[in-house]
């Protein structure tokens, strides 16, 4: 764990002590990792198979002001640091370890407020480890695109849109575009702005364009239930497809069952420590029989 | 071994490293194409629901350039500068292009949050689709702007054509301030509240509305920091290149370059070295 320096600095017996610069251009409080750290890890790594992922000795903290206020990460707290008392750090992942192979697609399992979301989080790079690391071979991809479109425009335009933010060549963007619209079921609507489209049809059509794309490492966060009946069937259908093509998927459900189905393999978090990882119907069936416990 | 040498072997790197200034600009680089299409879009969903639709990219500038024109034509009364209407319209449409370009790179991090959350592209291009934006819509401001001016009575003449050059140098100067305002709002959120109040207080100190050599005539070392004044060197050189007879000293030229290239140079670092801070939930 590291220990800010100017956090143990308590203002009002040290008036004469200067905090760090507001504007300095310090990014050190991202790499926190240090050479030592790294090296007591017990990561086991199966050299038969290719490492896609490792997580090495995960921990992530949040800093929470009692009235549940985040804190910023550099300058705005030395500017209130005279309000500090109230600041409660939470430890929401607590050394998580784990590596990743290529064609895995692991299922996280936990209850509410155990860290999936904070680890899925960390392996995007979105959120900044307190300590340990993360690797991987590509930037690891959440399935959304939903944020670079914009309301206003015709369907056909976000599909540009969505499409160029994905990173692919207007020219690609031109081939997928039919088979966009077909799988959305949008052929009459594609020329209306997406703000008069129903929640369902936005839906379909965001999870049309970000599932067209081929990823290497995918993450999952509950997005399996889109639209109705019909459309759900036909897009777990086209998650199995993406899934066979993709590299490495990491899956966030509360649906056991869903787990069961496309995980080939399961770690179970709770309250931020790693309680077991192996065979889905093993862990399954063990946090079953912890949840019954409670 | 470590982890991090094991990782090595396996061909991974951690994620979310900031790559080297050259990849980053690279990477951008490659991403002109969403750039630009974010930067249309916006233009064309920016008014999509008012009536008048894009109208209001040339009325807007037209109605603020009517009241300043009205009101500090009145309030300067013998130190207006010659030409006065064609004068303040240039500065007013001019002005435009930096405010929106520092305003809106101030908030392209901030308030695309969900964007730089869901998907992996170099940050660089929030900001620079920002001022691609503005500039996409200046182009007919630019246009209403020479009508007005062959309205008022200006002659046209070949030198309107310096324009161009000049506004590229502008949008380089804009970009960097976008790129340095983005980064500040990232570490601290309230700068957006004192942004508007930085706004106005360059309108009024870079000579949108007033000639610096009519009004601070008693002051020559104010007039000499004029002389090195970005803003107001640029709006000096636009007008000389549009009015009938608005003197100017070539150097402006230099001086508008240099601050424009250094001001990009300064913002892309800037904004480069906090790459991995962007989008973090804080």
């Amino acid at each position: 764990m590291r220990i800010n320096f100017d956090d143990l600095i308590n203002p009002d017996l040290h008036p004469e002590y200067e905090p760090e610069r507001i504007f300095s251009d310090d990014t050190s409080f991202i790499d926190v990792v240090t050479q030592d750290e790294g090296a007591n890890s017990n990561l086991y790594i199966d050299s038969t198979r290719q490492p896609v992922v490792m997580v090495d000795n995960l921990h992530v903290k949040y800093q929470v002001y009692s009235s549940g206020k985040a804190v910023g990460a550099s300058g705005a707290r030395r500017l209130l640091q005279s309000n500090m008392r109230g600041v409660r750090t939470v430890h929401a992942l607590k050394g998580i370890s784990f590596v990743a192979y290529e064609n895995e697609s692991i299922g996280v399992i936990g209850s509410n407020g155990s860290g999936k979301s904070t680890l899925l989080k960390a392996i995007t790079g979105l959120t900044p480890p307190a300590s340990g690391s993360v690797y991987a071979r590509s930037r690891p991809s959440l399935l959304g695109v939903g944020a670079a479109l914009i309301p206003g425009l015709s369907g056909d335009k976000n599909i540009t849109l969505g499409g160029l933010a994905l990173g692919y060549s207007r020219q690609e963007v031109e081939k997928m575009r039919e088979e966009i619209i077909k799988f959305a079921e949008l052929e009459e609507f594609i020329d209306l702005p997406m703000r008069t489209y129903s929640s369902g049809m936005s839906a379909r059509l965001k999870f049309a364009i970000a599932a067209s794309k081929q990823h290497d490492i995918l993450i999952i966060d509950e997005a399996l239930a889109v639209g109705d009946a019909k459309f759900k069937k036909r897009s777990e259908a086209k998650i199995r497809e993406i899934q066979e093509n993709a590299g490495t998927i990491f899956n966030v459900s509360h649906s056991m069952n869903s787990i069961k189905e496309t995980c080939n393999r399961c770690i179970w978090i709770e309250k931020g420590v790693q309680k077991m990882d192996g065979d889905p119907d093993t862990v399954i069936k063990a946090y079953q029989a912890h949840l019954k416990k409670k | 071994m470590t982890v991090a040498e094991e990782a090595e072997k396996y061909g991974l790197h951690r994620v979310g490293a900031r790559p080297s200034l050259v990849d980053y600009l690279k990477q951008t680089w490659s991403r002109r194409e969403f750039i630009y299409e974010l930067a249309k879009a916006r233009v064309q969903s920016q008014n999509d629901r008012n009536r008048l639709g894009m109208i209001w990219v040339v009325l807007k500038p037209t109605f603020n350039a009517l009241m300043y024109g009205m009101i500090f034509g009145v309030l300067q009364g013998a130190n207006k500068p010659p030409e006065f209407p064609v004068f303040v319209v240039i500065g007013v449409f001019l002005f435009e292009f930096f405010t929106t370009s520092m305003n809106g790179g101030a908030k392209s991090i901030t308030g695309n949050t969900a964007l730089v959350q869901s998907l992996a592209f170099p940050r660089l291009s929030l900001p620079v689709a920002q001022v691609t934006q503005n500039l996409l819509t200046l182009v007919p401001m630019l246009g209403v702007m020479f009508l007005y001016a062959l309205i008022l009575g200006t002659t046209p003449k070949w030198s309107w054509f310096m324009i161009i050059p000049l506004v590229l140098l502008f949008s380089v100067f804009n970009m960097g301030v976008a790129l340095i305002c983005a980064r500040i709002t990232v570490h601290i959120r309230d700068f957006t509240n004192i942004l508007p109040l930085i706004g106005r207080v360059l309108f009024y100190t870079s000579g949108v509305l007033f000639s610096v050599d009519r009004i601070l005539n008693q002051w020559p070392w104010m007039i000499a920091v004029f002389d090195f004044h970005p803003l107001y060197q640029t709006l000096s050189i636009a007008r000389a290149m549009i009015m009938n007879d608005s003197p100017y000293d070539p150097m402006a030229w230099l001086i508008v370059g240099a601050w424009a290239i250094a001001t990009l140079a300064f913002g892309l670092i800037y904004f480069w070295k906090a790459e991995e801070r962007y989008g973090r939930a804080d």
